[in-house]
């Protein structure tokens, strides 16, 4: 029995050490985890508990729109409808039924996927700059609609007096956390699979992913249903977290968020949107906490998202990984930046300058004399 | 009510127009989205205020330097924050809501977040087939009407026009046949953002002028132009009209109108792209492969 433990014990410590730790990207995912999981345990902070958990909500939203329009390429202006969607469905379901916040959050889910496919099947021939304004209309469409009837919407000031789902702080987080990550690592695993390398072929160029059979109208709905349901997870989880769902869960605001945060980390990349969140959020919440700092939050928001733009466009998370990752030339798996040869194949990973000859340089094939020679271009 | 409906949805329209025009010329020469150009209509309404307000300046004379200032402004801004990016086009998009947010912020940190108040140009109303107007609104309409006809000229009648044109339809032809694309597109640039500060100047006495003034007509700019078809300058006009009647006659005849005005026009909006996919008069743009 402790011969199979320290068995298993070993080979975890084999696995860990030759699969995560030899990849600085992938030491620093389970650092960071492994950070999250341990946190209450450090700090019982209940501010600190609170922001964390924010943060770790708007982390599956983000990496949900990256699906939707870094893999996909439907870049979604409205992805505010789905977390509203999730946010008010759990929240109505809730107060007015009674229902547990369980399903409520199921109920939730269910209903942003479906809102998905609705707002995918109604963008199926819209492309470009079309889908991404069209797509803005939803979540304002919603919230005309929630304020003309207040009396059930609540209106301006929207619905509250949620059960949170424990009574507990701490095990509101844990739940909020183990969620996060495993809704990150379900798109993540989705966005790398086969599903994700056809969104890719998709978004690259849908005519020649259709010529080649794939059926690109199911395809993107599937897209959108996913990351609605993504998303309406981190509403409900949101709700019930405020303890209530208000307009602010359908703002413009709101849809610009999952924008900026998913092009500041990095499009296509599902782990770049969630750093980003990780980065940002905390950083702002962390500023407005200094009464002198309170009021320009945003406008300090603004500008780190400018500058750092101007210098990595591609966003932040491929010019870290540009810096500490490199793709070995020939079997293109990643190895540290500090390897001379790839950790997989061995091959010289930089391009060593070759050691001056010793030989003189082999005669030319053509004559430089004949004219054939001289007539061709420099 | 017909009356009241007519003259809403017109001079609504008209400011609609102002607004679409600018931003579809942009999108047209430079396939930039600018998020920011409804705060640059923000901030001409706010210039106009200062002007008004610590200078004393005539309203004419700080109108134009209003509109000259949010010009240069929109110059330095793409000149410094989008040109270095225009390579990768979801930059610029977020360059263009960082900057809307920060004008909006700094706004907020100036004036406060209250509404502040402009005197009218003119004061006094003309009765029109029994609808009394304020001439403010009739002015509107003018200026309006104005810069449009200005817009045509500029686009119809000039080379700069003309190079503005072939660039919106073929930026690489336009550049091998030896125009020079950045100026044109800063041209461009200048152009759109000035139509919009006209329009901020121009309504600033109508509306109340606060730093979150600028999402509304976001929203709304973005379905007019999305309905007339992206980079189309007659679409825009005409889907800034049939938005401006949409929401006067939602918000006249329906009972909840003014929250759902805006959703109404979203709904007409999206129901014309289920139609046609590329707006009213947009050109399906093949180069999207």
């Amino acid at each position: 029995m402790a011969n199979s433990l320290s068995f298993f014990a070993r080979r975890a410590w084999v696995n860990l050490r030759s699969d995560v730790l030899v990849l600085p990207s992938r030491t620093v995912a389970l650092a960071w985890a492994a950070g999250l999981l341990l946190l209450p345990l450090l700090r019982d902070d209940p501010y600190l508990l609170r922001i964390m958990a924010m943060t770790c909500i708007f982390a599956v939203y983000a990496a949900s729109w990256d699906l939707l329009a870094g893999y996909a390429g439907q870049v979604s202006f409205g992805h505010a409808l789905f977390f509203g969607a999730g946010a008010y469905t759990s929240a109505l379901t809730s107060l007015e039924l009674g229902i547990s916040p369980w399903f409520g959050i199921v109920l939730g889910a269910t209903v942003a996927s479906a809102a998905g496919v609705a707002v995918g099947y109604l963008c199926l021939r819209l492309r470009g700059s079309y889908l991404s304004l069209a797509t803005l209309a939803f979540p304002l469409i919603t919230l005309g609609i929630l304020f003309a009837f207040p009396e059930r919407s609540g209106g301006e000031l929207g619905v509250s007096g949620l059960r949170s789902l424990f009574a507990s702080r701490t095990a509101n987080y844990y739940a909020i956390a183990v969620a996060m990550l495993a809704l990150v690592y379900a798109l993540w695993a989705i966005a790398d699979s086969r599903f994700g390398l056809v969104l890719h072929a998709i978004r690259d160029d849908e005519v020649a992913a259709r010529a080649s059979g794939i059926n690109t109208p199911r395809y993107k709905l599937a897209a959108f249903a996913i990351s609605a349901c993504a998303a309406g997870i981190a509403g409900a989880l949101y709700a019930h977290f405020m303890r209530g769902a208000g307009p602010s869960t359908l703002e413009v605001g709101l849809s610009f968020q999952a924008v900026i945060w998913g092009i500041f980390g990095g499009v296509a990349t599902i782990y770049g949107p969630v750093v980003a969140v990780f980065v940002l959020y905390p950083l702002t919440e962390w500023l407005g906490s200094f009464t002198a700092f309170g009021e320009l939050r945003l406008l300090i928001f603004a500008v780190i998202v400018l500058v750092v733009l101007l210098f990595m466009p591609r966003g932040l998370t491929p010019w870290i990984r540009d810096r500490i990752e490199t793709p070995c030339p020939r079997c293109k798996g990643p190895s540290a930046a500090w390897r001379a040869t790839c950790r997989i194949c061995g091959v010289a990973l930089h391009h060593v300058p070759r050691a001056p000859a010793a030989a003189p340089a082999p005669p030319a094939l053509t004559d430089p004399g004949t004219p054939r020679a001289s007539s061709r271009l420099p | 009510m017909l009356q009241d409906i007519l003259i809403t949805g017109l001079v609504n329209g008209g400011v609609y127009a102002l607004l679409a025009m600018g931003f579809s010329l942009i999108f047209g020469v430079a396939r930039i989205v600018n998020v920011a150009h409804s705060a640059f209509y923000m901030l001409a309404a706010y210039c106009l205020y200062t002007l008004l307000t610590y200078t004393g300046m005539g309203m004419g004379l700080a109108s134009l330097a209003s509109v000259a200032a949010v010009t240069a402004l929109s110059l330095l801004c793409y000149r410094f924050f989008i040109e270095p990016v225009r390579q990768h086009e979801s930059a610029v998009l977020i360059a263009t809501i960082a900057l809307g947010l920060i004008f909006q912020e700094l706004m907020l940190r100036l004036f406060g977040g209250h509404y502040l108040g402009i005197p009218n140009a003119l004061e006094g109303v003309v009765t029109l087939l029994g609808v009394t107007i304020p001439y403010q609104r009739l002015l509107i309409l003018v200026i309006a009407g104005a810069s449009l006809a200005a817009v045509w000229f500029v686009l119809h009648r000039t080379r700069l026009g003309l190079a503005i044109r072939a660039t919106a339809n073929d930026l690489e032809v336009a550049n091998l046949m030896g125009m020079d694309v950045r100026t044109v597109a800063m041209a461009t640039m200048a152009i759109s953002v000035a139509l919009a500060a006209v329009a901020g100047v121009s309504v600033a006495p109508v509306f109340v002028v606060d730093p979150f003034m600028w999402l509304a007509p976001l929203v709304t700019v973005l379905a007019v132009v999305v309905l007339g078809g992206l980079g189309s300058l007659k679409g825009s006009l005409i889907g800034a009209l049939v938005i401006g009647y949409v929401e006067a006659i939602t918000v006249f005849l329906l009972p909840q109108g003014a929250f759902l005005k805006g959703a109404v026009a979203l709904s007409i909006m999206v129901v014309v792209l289920l139609a046609r996919p590329e707006g009213l008069y947009g050109v399906a743009f093949e180069e999207e492969r």
